[in-house]
C-alpha cells in the first residue's frame, strides 16, 4: 500500500462528485464520498452523531446501490433466464450484466467463472459440498476426492465459515483437518508451513485479510507451498475484496470467497470466483431448477458453469446492487481506498496504542495490515473491561463498534482473551471518528474504574 | 447518561465485589454454561440438602451485567428451598422479558431489581440470564428433575 496522495481529513482539493459517472478521481475526498451513504448523517441517542466503526461486520450502502436495485423492482423485475418477454430480458440481462462487472472488478479472465451466491460461508460451503459430492462423481471429479489419509489446511485465524465447513467435510469423508498457527504479534507462523502443508496435503483453504486481527497474510508464499504438493487453494476474500484491489490470476489461487454486503452492496448475495477448468469438472453442490441440462425421473445431467453451481432463482436484485457497488468502488478507484483505509488505520493503531491499559490484539503497525483493530481494555483501576462493557458505553456515546468473539473463537483463545472490541473502518471512514473513539474509550475506563 | 438505568450502582457493586465467588465443595452437581455470541462463560456447582440450597458457587467470566447477576442470584437463591427458589428465578426470567415493562417488587427480587433497565436492552438479557439458567440446570440435576417439567435442558 502507499500513503495517500492528499490529507484525507481537510478534502480541500475540489473533485468531481460521482453521480454514477466519471472516472477515477485524483485525490480522495472523504467527505464527498461519506454525502454517497444517507445513513451516515444519521443520529443516535440524545442526537449524537453516528460514529460506524463496524464496517468488517457488514458496509454501509451508497445511494447509487440502493437506486440500484429499486430502479430494478420499479421497472425490470422479472425472472431470469426463463421467459421471453420483455422484462425477463431485461432482468436476464441486468443479473449477468452484473457478473461481468464482479469479473473485471476481480480480473478473472472469464465471466463463466463468477458464481453467485447467498454470502462468503454459501461459497465456501459451495467447495466443501462439492467435493464430498465428488466421491460419487465421475473420473473427471478425481481431483476434488478426499479420504482418509488425505489432509486439509487451514489457519487459526479463520473465521468460523471458513473453519466449520472443512470440519464438516472432514467428518464426512475421513480427511484429516490441519493447521497453522499464529504468532503472538497475530501473524501467520510460517515456521512450520512446510510440515503443515505436505504431500498428503489436498486443499489448503486460509483467510486473505483477518476480520479479527486485521493481519493480510502473505498469499504468495502459502500458494507457492500448496502448488509444490499440488494442493487446491481457497482464499477467503470477504475481508479484503472490499478493501484492495484483487486480480485473481496475479493471487494465483483457484477460488476466491467473498461477499457483497461488506463492499457497499446488499445482503444476501456473494461470490464465488473459480478457475474454469476446475468448475469445469466440479459437482455440483445444491440441486434444482436451472442448474441442470437435462432430467428424467430417474437421472439429470447438469448444466455448465456458472449456472450448475446456481440453483433456483437467484438473488436477482442483490445482484443487480453488487454491479452497482462494484461501479462504485472502481470508479473511486481501489488503490484511493486501500491508501485511504491505510491512513486511517495507521492513525487509529498510533492513537490507540497510547490509550493507557488498551492491549492491541494483532499486529500493532500498519504494515501488511487491514482497517479491523481488535483490543482489549482495563478499566482505570487495572481491572479488564469486559468488551460488551465497553461497546455499550460508547454506543451511548454513538460509537458503533463490535463486540465479542468476531465468529472467530479460535483467535481469542489463542490470545487468551474471552472476547475483543474491534473498530473496524472502511472507505468513508475518518480520523476524527478514530478520535470520538478514544475519547469514547476514556470516559469507558473512568465509568468502570471508579 | 440514559445508561445509568442499566448500570445501577447495586449492579456495579456487585461486579466489583462478587459475593459467593469461587469453586467449593461438597456440591451435588456441576455445570458449565456459555453464551457463544459474546464469549461469557460460567461454572456453577449447587449443593442441596434437605430441599433447601445450602450453597452455590462459580467461577464466571463476562461482562459486569452477567458478573453482577451471578452474584445477586447467589445472595437470593442459597439457603432458600429449591421451590422457592426456582419460583425467584420464574419471578427474575419474567422479569428479564419484559422489555421493561414490568415493575419489580423489591420484597421479592431484593438486588435484582437493579436489572430491570437491562430488560430494555435485548442483546443484554442473556448476560443478566446466564448464571441464573446455569443454576436453575444444575440444581435441577441436583435434585434430579422437577416436577413441572419446565426445566430448558
Amino acid at each position: 500500500m502507499t500513503d495517500t496522495e492528499t490529507d484525507p481529513r481537510t478534502g480541500s482539493r475540489p473533485s468531481p462528485i460521482l453521480a454514477g459517472v466519471g472516472g477515477p478521481r485524483s485525490g480522495y475526498d472523504v467527505e464527498r464520498v461519506r454525502k454517497d451513504f444517507p445513513i451516515l448523517a444519521r443520529r443516535v441517542h440524545d442526537d449524537r452523531p453516528l460514529v460506524y466503526l463496524d464496517s468488517a461486520a457488514s458496509s454501509q450502502k451508497p445511494t447509487r446501490v440502493l437506486d440500484a436495485e429499486r430502479d430494478y423492482y420499479e421497472l425490470h423485475n422479472a425472472n431470469v433466464h426463463r421467459g421471453i418477454h420483455t422484462l425477463a430480458e431485461e432482468a436476464t440481462a441486468l443479473y449477468e450484466n452484473a457478473r461481468d462487472k464482479i469479473a473485471a472488478f476481480i480480473g478473472a479472465p472469464r465471466r463463466d467463472e463468477i458464481v453467485f451466491a447467498k454470502n462468503s460461508s454459501e461459497a465456501l460451503n459451495l467447495v466443501a459440498y462439492a467435493m464430498s459430492n465428488a466421491a460419487v462423481s465421475g473420473p473427471e471429479a478425481e481431483r476434488f476426492r478426499l479420504g482418509p489419509g488425505d489432509e486439509v489446511v487451514i489457519t487459526e485465524m479463520e473465521h468460523h465459515s471458513n473453519l466449520v465447513p472443512w470440519q464438516m467435510l472432514c467428518r464426512r469423508t475421513g480427511a484429516t483437518l490441519r493447521w497453522i498457527g499464529i504468532t503472538d504479534d497475530g501473524r501467520l507462523d510460517l515456521s512450520t508451513l512446510d510440515q503443515v502443508i505436505n504431500e498428503r496435503t489436498k486443499l489448503v483453504s486460509f483467510v486473505h485479510q483477518s476480520n479479527i486481527l486485521g493481519t493480510v497474510n502473505p498469499v504468495a508464499t502459502l500458494v507457492a507451498r500448496a502448488r509444490e504438493v499440488g494442493a487446491l487453494v481457497v482464499l477467503d476474500g470477504s475481508q479484503s475484496v472490499p478493501h484492495m484491489p484483487i486480480d485473481v490470476t496475479a493471487l494465483g489461487v483457484d477460488f476466491l470467497a467473498f461477499t457483497g454486503h461488506k463492499m457497499c452492496g446488499p445482503t444476501g448475495i456473494g461470490v464465488l470466483w473459480g478457475r474454469s477448468e476446475l468448475l469445469e469438472v466440479m459437482p455440483p453442490f445444491l440441486g434444482g431448477g436451472e442448474m441442470i441440462e437435462l432430467v428424467t425421473m430417474e437421472s439429470s445431467t447438469y448444466a455448465d458453469p456458472p449456472h450448475r453451481f446456481e440453483a433456483g432463482t437467484p438473488m436477482i436484485a442483490q445482484a443487480v446492487g453488487l454491479g452497482a457497488a462494484v461501479d462504485y468502488l472502481t470508479d473511486l478507484g481501489m488503490d484511493a481506498i486501500a491508501a485511504h483505509e491505510h491512513d486511517v488505520t495507521a492513525y487509529a493503531l498510533e492513537q490507540l496504542t497510547a490509550v493507557p491499559g488498551l492491549r492491541i490484539i494483532g499486529p500493532a503497525d500498519a504494515v501488511d495490515r487491514g482497517g479491523a483493530v481488535s483490543f482489549v481494555l482495563t478499566g482505570s483501576d487495572g481491572r479488564a473491561l469486559h468488551p460488551h462493557d465497553v461497546g455499550q458505553l460508547l454506543d451511548e456515546l454513538g460509537v458503533a463498534v463490535r463486540v465479542g468473539q468476531h465468529c472467530a473463537r479460535p483467535v481469542c483463545l489463542r490470545f487468551g482473551v474471552p472476547a475483543t472490541t474491534r473498530a473496524s473502518f472502511h472507505l468513508y471512514s475518518t480520523r476524527s471518528e478514530v478520535d470520538a473513539l478514544v475519547e469514547g474509550l476514556g470516559h469507558v475506563r473512568r465509568f468502570f474504574g471508579t | 447518561m440514559k445508561l445509568d438505568s442499566m448500570y445501577q450502582e447495586i449492579i456495579l457493586d456487585h461486579y466489583r465485589n462478587p459475593h459467593h465467588r469461587g469453586l467449593r465443595e461438597p456440591f451435588d452437581a456441576e455445570v458449565h454454561h456459555v453464551n457463544p455470541t459474546c464469549g461469557d462463560e460460567v461454572t456453577l456447582r449447587v449443593r442441596v440438602a434437605d430441599g433447601v440450597v445450602t450453597d452455590v458457587s462459580y467461577e464466571s467470566e463476562g461482562c459486569s451485567i452477567s458478573q453482577a447477576s451471578a452474584s445477586v442470584m447467589t445472595d437470593l437463591v442459597i439457603g432458600r428451598s429449591v421451590a422457592d427458589a426456582l419460583g425467584l428465578e420464574r419471578e427474575f426470567l419474567a422479569l428479564m422479558q419484559s422489555r421493561g415493562t414490568l415493575e419489580p417488587d423489591e420484597d421479592v427480587l431484593e438486588d435484582a431489581v437493579a436489572f430491570a433497565g437491562v430488560s430494555k436492552y435485548p442483546a443484554r438479557v442473556k448476560c443478566a440470564l446466564l448464571s441464573w439458567m446455569a443454576w436453575k440446570d444444575a440444581t435441577v440435576q441436583a435434585v434430579g428433575g422437577i416436577p413441572e417439567q419446565e426445566a430448558d435442558r
